[in-house]
């Protein structure tokens, strides 16, 4: 094992620094241009302006913006995220439970993805211009074409509401039950996300079992099969790594819309709700948790493709 | 004695966009143990096809074997079955190719894919195929193959990476190597080389070759007989020194006349005008009578076959029957 290839690993928390910075500043000055104040959106249209003043002056609100920008990024090292003015609690504190859903949701979408993508790759590309290519190419163009809240609305209609199979919305108690709350959203982001990922790698795979190197294998006796496995799979996922990430990267965004529809308590409905609310310190701090999380993503996947993929230097 | 290898009429099709046609006809050679034989001709006179057919590894799904026998040791290997034939890759001929970067996976070590076909054809554990996989890259001259062994394939220069795909190649022992122009894309320092290993190893495990080339010097260095292609088809076979020396098909004395030892010098050589002929275009009668300074119009009609001049020396023109000197005005 060559360590000096995973040199790279050392600079990357340093190199994420301007990120954040940056990330930090744009939230910090988007979620102030929506009209509304945040007190005044808490306590309702009658309230006096004395009330909306202090809780102004609580929340330090009514302290120079600049100020607030160089208290917030103070508090974050200090891993103090602020406090929510909606649910009154520290941010860390709400992030931290919404987290896990959002976590899972992610992660069941990109391993069912998976399960889906790389068998109906690898019978698309080993029957290449057969019937079943063609079913998978036909399904897979489909699946990119549905817009996710709609095919979301259909599974919902079909599985819960028809057969009953599922939960319509909601999260559970036990791990069981929130798997099975879980498995219809993750089913509907992983049909589009498989849906990207098949045709990249039935792209490749294809590319890959008319490669000079797959040749040379079958020249020195290797069964079509182990040629398959042995030369042209791991060939052809190093592309699909980044496409992957890119797409997680995405799905960390698009989170917001799928847990409004199945009203899962993560991370994208707290964000929904604090922007409606005007809940700044959320906002922020789950922006930040989103970008940390995107970098990470990234991250992971050059990690990944360093250990596949020997010619890679980063 | 009965030769290791007998082409017999083979010929393989292609077809495209609703056309057919020959790319290799009526081919027919036989090698020696211990024989090296050099395949020469043009690009595109159907030497990598002919050689793909002898595995059954034929470049493009569009293309198959209509005719011919492959008597490997007295097995028919057109007759196989796809797991016969599979089982006869690596471990009776091996192959080696022209561009050996393409050649090898570049995500998995060089000492990985020779020692995947000795785990394959000889079924022995993972570390006995390791050490024997040292022992093979130490004997195809890579130095320092313990540590070379689990490097990749972009850190071995191109010679190195020859060599390694000769190991991969020979990793079951087989008693054929076909070596599609091995040195083609190398050096000539490095050319000289490889030549000298492939002739070492026919040496030393009486190993048979064919040589693929349209290098005639690389011909006249290692091969022992010679095969003429052009257009698909033999146009001349026979000991490598009765063909350099007096060839009778117009097209072998063209392709000497063109060699560097033979002609003015690099930069002057003179080159045979006109174009070789393309596959599914082929002109009729005799493929080479387009570009032939001694053709007749029966060389337009009848395909000319391959008939012995002298003892083991074939020719497909009866125009030189008498010889090619005499036959030129
Ligand atoms: N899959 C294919 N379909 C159609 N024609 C092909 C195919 N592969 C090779 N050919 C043609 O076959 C002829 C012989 O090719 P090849 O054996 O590669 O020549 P050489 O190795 O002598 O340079 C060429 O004219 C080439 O265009
Ligand atoms: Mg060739």
């Amino acid at each position: 094992m060559n360590l000096h290839r995973y040199r790279f690993i050392l600079a990357r928390p340093l190199q994420l620094l301007p990120v954040l910075f940056g990330i930090s500043i744009i939230t910090f000055v988007l979620v102030r241009l929506i009209p509304g104040d945040p007190a005044r959106v808490l306590l309702g249209a009658k309230s006096t302006p004395e009330a909306v003043a202090r809780i102004r002056a609580q929340f330090g609100l009514d302290e120079p913006i600049w100020l607030q920008y160089v208290y917030f990024v103070k508090n974050l090292v200090l891993g103090d995220m602020g406090k929510s003015i909606l649910y009154k609690m520290p941010v860390l504190q709400l992030i931290g439970e919404r987290l896990a859903p959002t976590l899972l949701l992610i992660l069941g979408s990109v391993i069912l993805a998976l399960a889906l993508a790389i068998p109906l790759a690898s019978i698309a590309a080993t029957r290449r211009g057969r019937l079943a290519d063609h079913t998978i190419r036909l399904i897979s163009t489909a699946g990119l074409g549905f817009p996710p809240f709609w095919l979301a609305i259909m599974l919902i209609i079909v599985f819960s509401v028809k057969f009953d199979l599922f939960p319509v919305a909601g999260y559970g108690d036990t791990w069981g039950d929130r798997l099975h709350h879980l498995a219809l959203p993750c089913f509907t982001v992983a049909l589009a996300l498989s849906a990207v990922i098949t045709r990249n790698l039935r792209a490749s795979m294809i590319a890959e079992l008319a490669s000079d190197h797959a040749t040379a294998a079958r020249a020195r006796g290797l069964s079509e099969r182990r040629v398959f496995w042995r030369h042209v799979l791991p060939n052809a996922v190093i592309p699909a790594i980044n496409l992957l990430a890119v797409n997680i990267g995405w799905l960390i965004g698009g989170t917001v819309v799928i847990e409004s529809v199945f009203s899962i308590p993560g991370m994208g409905q707290l964000l929904v709700r604090g922007i409606f609310t005007r809940d700044y310190m959320v906002v922020q701090s789950v922006a930040m948790v989103f970008a940390c999380a995107t970098v990470i993503v990234n991250f992971l996947a050059d990690v990944l493709t360093v250990a596949i993929d020997p010619r890679v230097e980063l | 004695m009965t030769p290791l290898l007998a082409v017999k009429n083979l010929a393989v099709r292609a077809k495209m966009h609703g056309h057919e046609f020959d790319l290799v006809e009526d081919v027919a050679f036989s090698l020696q143990r211990g024989e090296i034989l050099g395949l020469v001709g043009e690009s595109g006179s159907g030497k990598s096809v002919t050689c793909r057919a002898l595995l059954r590894l034929l470049p493009g799904a569009n293309l198959s074997i209509t005719s011919g026998e492959i008597l490997f040791d007295g097995r028919d290997f057109a007759k196989m079955t796809e797991t016969q034939i599979r089982n006869e890759r690596g471990a009776s001929v091996g192959m080696i190719f022209q561009n050996p970067a393409s050649h090898l996976d570049p995500v998995m070590s060089i000492g990985d894919q020779v020692a995947e076909s000795i785990v394959l054809h000889r079924g022995v554990s993972k570390a006995e195929a390791w050490s024997q996989t040292v022992d093979l890259l130490r004997q195809v001259g890579i130095p320092d193959p313990e540590r070379r062994a689990r490097n990749f394939a972009h850190e071995f220069s191109g010679g190195m990476k020859q060599r390694a795909m000769i190991a991969a190649a020979l990793a079951c022992d087989p008693q054929l190597l076909i070596a599609d122009e091995p040195t083609t894309a190398l050096d000539v320092t490095v050319q000289a080389q490889i030549l000298r290993l492939l002739m070492d190893l026919r040496d030393k495990r009486g190993l048979s070759i064919i040589l693929v080339t349209h290098d005639l010097g690389v011909v006249a260095q290692a091969c022992d007989s010679i095969a003429v292609m052009y257009g698909g088809r033999i146009v001349e076979r026979g000991p490598k020194r009765d063909v350099l020396k007096a060839p009778f098909h117009p097209y072998t004395s063209r392709l000497i006349a063109c060699q560097p030892a033979h002609g003015l010098g690099a930069g002057l050589l003179p080159s045979i005008p006109g174009q070789p002929p393309s596959a599914g275009d082929m002109p009729s009668g005799c493929r080479f009578h387009p570009r032939c300074d001694l053709a007749q119009t029966s060389c337009r009609e009848t395909v000319p076959g391959l008939k012995e001049r002298v003892s083991g020396h074939l020719a497909a023109c009866p125009i030189t029957e008498a010889g090619i000197t005499e036959a030129r005005p």
